[in-house]
């Protein structure tokens, strides 16, 4: 099974003598042990850019030239798949020396990107970028436009093609101290599942890692409990919105507050907040997105419109159960329970909400999540559930889109 | 001070606000009033074009209060009636067999149902089961059954709670950590202090665990009180504990915890004064609520 082709050379001071770098892949236990051996046998000489081993992702090796021979043969002799640049290799380096050690600087940077943490904006923003140039004809970043303070509002749109495909859109941190969505959503990334692809190939995927960029810093900056937008409220000393009352579904009704100061104020008129703003118009301008889902946390629940009344909505029942079987992928995991419902009735009535406002233009699949836990660490989830959060949410999302896909209307 | 004085009358307007929305639902006979039984004709007869059309870009359905939610008889266990019920139910649990050692947590409401009492209130009757959250989700689960009355008054006051949990006498006791932690802070020389645990991302040291623990049994008294049908409490930081002389043999700690409520999605501040010990279990001495001017930013230290 041969390796993708990835060049990544680097050349030491001696002019022709050069280093190369070896990208494996490793398939088996038994390559896993091989290079173990390696790792172990001249470890001082040979430079590993990857951590750990694992048939997820490849490893790339530099070693230098006078090593070369024996390493190839110890590979070769453990039947490990290999490839390396071979020809001319001082010719093409002097070409693309700079492209590849921009890549070589991209390629660690994304693997050495710590998922297992919680990073402020910028850093969230950079890798973004990292994203974006590593898997360029995959990943684009989209500028919806700018938060109330004037910071850029990117969206991840995942596309193999097409012209404006039958889309899914995925938000997360719309409120912003419910850090594990942030960090759950950048931690999609981690990893290929290779079962996506097909879905890919029909379907595109809008990610939204930060939708609420003013609120996200100033939860590092100021106050961690912070949950509304940061905009000025006239007439009031208290700032904010909670962005998700201000869509226009039901707006002004029960579950939202009149009271600017409160975490729950809806605003002065529906899309008030040029956050929600820029997502309707991005949802709208491009007029064929097949499903919203939005990420919340904490109560470990997934909901379906109607968050403004208890009444049910028309297809309730095939909400309810594709919620229900993708929670039995969720759980599955890590036997994490969560529970189904409409917003109204598991959590509570809640007027305004952008589920409901998708649901009622036709976007049929709107879903939304209650992420880890259920209230002993509530919005200060410890670091290490992260990595855990995203890969049982990743399941749980995963079966909706599929299902999305082999339901097209 | 201005502040302070707002804070709590719109904290107090919105409950009462709450409260007389129900009343008035209920003064009403439920169901059967005509205004409601058009309203409901209408919402059948959208719901079936809807379905006929087979595209929900009808009118959309006018929103109701939440009367349909306070409904009498038996309650969906998975809906939020019957659990802020079953918090309720916890925040006594814990308050009673609660320790640094020991927190419990809701795990799944088995069958609930409620009904109107004659005094003016409304009963529920849970069937619950509950972990011990200190030993994560793998713990032992244990089987309560509870009572919840929420009584029906001017003023808010404090629910009741009858609480029934099997083989509660019988689940591993922490003896030994309690009393070494104990034996630990006893000493007049002990004077623990630390602020906002845990941190920012979540981080917690073992040495802050128990502290952190007795912080959320302490909080149960005060989540306990203040709760009510239109309320989910949980603590979601132990802003500061410091450690006060002993007294009478007891760990004495003043603490600083920040209540986050669901439904209205407010943090909300109280300082109390709580003792410990391993024969005596949590008291709590004095508690202050601390109302935290919204458009503040951290507290002056």
């Amino acid at each position: 099974m041969y390796c993708k082709l990835t060049l990544l050379v680097h050349i030491t001071s001696a002019a022709l003598a050069t280093t190369q770098v070896l990208r494996i892949h490793v398939e088996s236990e038994d390559h896993i042990q091989a290079l173990k051996e390696l790792e172990e046998d001249v470890d001082s000489v040979l430079d590993f850019w990857s951590h750990g081993f694992s048939t997820e992702r490849p490893i790339d090796i530099r070693v230098p030239h006078t090593n070369l021979s024996a390493v190839k043969d110890f590979l070769k002799k453990n039947n490990v798949p290999f490839t390396v640049m071979i020809n001319n290799v001082q010719e093409l380096l002097e070409r693309e020396k700079a492209e590849m050690v921009s890549n070589a600087k991209m390629e660690r940077s994304t693997k050495s990107f710590n998922f297992a943490a919680y990073h402020d904006l910028e850093t969230l923003y950079s890798f973004m970028d990292t994203l974006v140039a590593s898997h360029p004809n995959l990943i684009t970043k989209v500028h919806i436009g700018n938060s109330y303070e004037n910071r850029p509002m990117y969206a991840l749109k995942f596309s193999t093609g097409g012209v404006s495909r039958p889309a899914i859109w995925v938000d997360a941190g719309i409120h912003s101290r419910e850090w594990v969505t942030q960090a759950s959503a950048i931690a999609s990334n981690y990893g290929v599942d290779p079962s996506v692809t097909s879905l890919l190939g029909q379907m595109d995927i809008y990610l939204m890692i930060v939708t609420n960029p003013d609120g996200y810093v100033f939860t590092h900056t100021n106050n961690r409990m912070w949950r509304k937008t940061r905009s000025v409220n006239s007439g009031s000393s208290c700032r904010g919105v909670d962005p998700n009352r201000n869509w226009d579904a039901g707006f002004g009704g029960p579950g939202a507050s009149k009271d600017p100061c409160s975490e729950s104020y809806h605003g002065p008129y529906a899309n008030s907040e040029v956050e929600v703003k820029n997502v309707v118009d991005l949802i709208m301008g491009h007029g064929n997105f097949k499903s919203f889902i939005s990420i919340h946390s904490y109560s470990q629940l997934l909901m379906y419109p109607y968050g403004y009344t208890c009444t049910d909505i028309p297809d309730k029942s095939e909400l309810h159960s594709v919620g229900t079987a993708a929670i039995k992928e969720l759980t599955s995991l890590y036997n994490t329970i969560y529970q189904v419902g409409s917003i109204c009735k598991i959590i509570y009535q809640a007027s305004g909400g952008s589920i409901d406002w998708t649901y009622n233009i036709g976007i049929k699949y709107s879903f939304a999540f209650e992420l880890r836990d259920t209230g002993y660490y509530g919005f200060l989830l410890p670091a290490n559930q992260i990595i855990p959060t995203a890969e049982e949410t990743w399941l749980g999302l995963k079966y909706i889109m599929e299902y999305v896909c082999n339901h097209p209307y | 001070m201005l502040c302070a004085h707002w804070s709590r009358l719109r904290r107090v307007s919105s409950r009462s606000c709450c409260a007389t929305a129900l009343r008035s639902t209920h003064s009403s006979t439920r169901l059967s009033s005509s205004p409601e039984r058009i309203m409901k004709t209408f919402c059948s007869v959208w719901l079936l074009l809807s379905v006929v059309e087979l595209s929900p870009a009808q009118e959309p359905p006018l929103p109701e209060t939440a009367e349909d939610m306070a409904s009498t008889g038996d309650l969906e266990p998975t809906h939020y009636p019957a659990r802020r019920a079953a918090q309720v139910a916890l925040h006594y649990l814990n308050t009673r067999h609660g320790s640094p050692f020991r927190v419990f947590g809701l795990q799944q409401v088995h069958k609930a149902s409620a009904e109107d009492v004659e005094a003016g209130g409304r009963k529920y009757k849970l069937d619950f089961s509950v972990t011990d959250w200190a030993s994560g989700s793998a713990g032992p689960a244990l089987r309560c059954s509870a009572d919840v009355l929420f009584p029906r008054t001017e003023r808010h006051s404090a629910p009741d709670v009858k609480l029934r949990c099997e083989a509660l006498q019988q689940i591993n006791r922490t003896v030994q950590e309690e009393e070494a932690f104990y034996q630990k802070h006893i000493p007049p020389d002990s004077a623990v202090s630390a602020r906002d645990i845990p941190d920012s991302y979540g981080n917690m040291s073992e040495e802050m665990q128990p502290f952190w623990r007795l912080a959320r049994v302490a909080a149960s008294f005060i989540m306990l009180r203040e709760s009510s049908e239109n309320t989910e409490f949980n603590m979601v930081q132990m802003a500061s504990v410091t450690q006060q002389e002993s007294s009478e043999e007891q760990l004495m700690l003043e603490f600083v915890v920040l209540l986050h409520d669901l439904p209205s999605q407010e943090i909300v501040q109280w300082k109390l004064l709580a003792s410990w010990s391993p024969d005596r279990g949590v008291r709590v001495l004095q508690t202050e609520w601390q109302p935290r001017c919204p458009h503040a930013t951290k507290p002056p230290n």
